[in-house]
């Protein structure tokens, strides 16, 4: 026999077995209103848990996309001061987070299909409880419990295959919340642990330690050469740097290139500096 | 007739669409008996596709019940076999 035949037999027998217990006819229209009551309740709260899921999961994504930019920041940066290296690894942890992401972001579209579908079961449960409830007073007001019995079977059956439609629906959206519930448990505990922010950006984010040490660095080159060049400027100035270098045994601007190159002999290859150096002949 | 696509709500349906959609269901039926998920999803999501296209929503507030009743867009087998074993379908 037919898939959907059978399906749709498999309601009905559920219906009717409902309908066989029932013994005044019309005290179970009541009874019934309450159950379908209590089924409109749990189908909102079910939207509501599904929604809330689907915030936690978008948290989660703002939190790692945050993290994402960040180590694009790095890696530019980096390139920016000529260290491929760190730029590199920065990128590479950056792909790491990116498949953290997509398989958020996949978590998230379910949950948004489910909240949709759960939605829309409210809405149609919603319309055809209201509908059953006008109809179980009238029946009630004008029927005797025999002639009551057919009517309140056609409108039983109608709700009862909502009813049934609707728990199902509860059912997935409950099996799904629960799965996500699982991992999203699962990845704020890592990244309260610190992991994630490990797997990010290393113990210490040690990416941003090289960088703001190349930084700080660079700004102190920038700044020995302003002195320097206000130093070789200055006429006053002049002789007392002449008679401190004359004791040293050497002109000023060769100090000047050893103090540079005692820096890059600490800071692996360090960019030229920026401004010219006095007797560099630039 | 009135055709039920579990999670979406009900359709009314010309019964001239019957032979065409008890084609495609014969179709499931197999795929079902043979265990062939394979062949299961792509029937199915015709059957949906097709009943979705000629059918026009019933009103929310109607109280009928519906002749035929469909799977609902992504479900699998398992489902299925559930949904005919009949457990859970109705609270209360």
């Amino acid at each position: 026999m037919s898939v959907m035949k059978r399906v749709s037999m498999m309601f009905r027998a559920k219906t009717n077995k409902v309908l066989d217990r029932m013994e005044d006819p019309r005290e179970t229209l009541d009874y019934s209103y309450q159950t379908q009551l209590e089924l409109l309740q749990k189908v909102r709260r079910g939207v509501a848990d599904v929604a809330t899921s689907r915030k936690r999961v978008e948290l989660q994504m703002n939190q790692l996309q945050q993290s994402s930019d960040k180590l694009d920041r790095q890696a530019r940066d980096a390139l920016s001061v000529g260290r491929e290296d760190l730029a590199r690894d920065a990128l590479t942890r950056k792909a790491g987070l990116q498949s953290q992401l997509n398989e958020l972001n996949t978590q998230y579209t379910t949950l948004q299909g489910e909240e949709e579908r759960l939605t829309g079961a409210s809405q149609r449960l919603q319309a055809k409880v209201e509908s059953f409830r006008t109809k179980k007073e009238t029946i009630k007001a004008t029927y005797t419990a025999a002639e009551a019995q057919t009517r309140i079977n056609e409108a039983f059956t109608g709700i009862s295959e909502e009813m049934g439609d609707v728990g199902l629906a509860i059912q997935r959206a409950e099996d799904k919340t629960e799965q996500m519930r699982a991992r999203a448990g699962a990845l704020d505990e890592l990244m309260a642990s610190g992991a994630i922010d490990d797997m990010i950006s290393g113990p210490r984010d040690d990416i941003q330690l090289e960088l703001d040490r190349m930084g700080a660095s660079h700004d102190v080159d920038a700044e020995l050469a302003r002195l320097k060049g206000e130093l070789g400027q200055g006429s006053a100035p002049r002789q007392i740097e002449a008679s401190a270098a004359s004791a040293d045994g050497a002109a000023p601007g060769t100090a000047a290139r050893e103090v540079r190159a005692e820096e890059d002999g600490q800071a692996a290859p360090a960019p030229p500096p920026a401004q010219p150096q006095a007797g560099d002949g630039t | 007739m009135i055709v039920r696509i579990l999670g979406e709500g009900q359709l009314h349906v010309d019964d001239s669409a019957a032979h065409e959609l008890n084609e495609l269901d014969v179709k499931l039926e197999a795929a079902v008996e043979r265990n062939d998920e394979s062949s299961f999803r792509p029937v199915l999501d015709e059957l949906l596709a097709r009943v979705r296209a000629i059918g026009r929503p019933v009103e929310p507030a109607a109280l009928e019940p519906s002749e035929l009743i469909l799977p609902g867009e992504g479900a699998t087998m398992e489902d299925v076999r559930k949904l005919l074993a009949g457990d859970g379908l109705i609270p209360g």
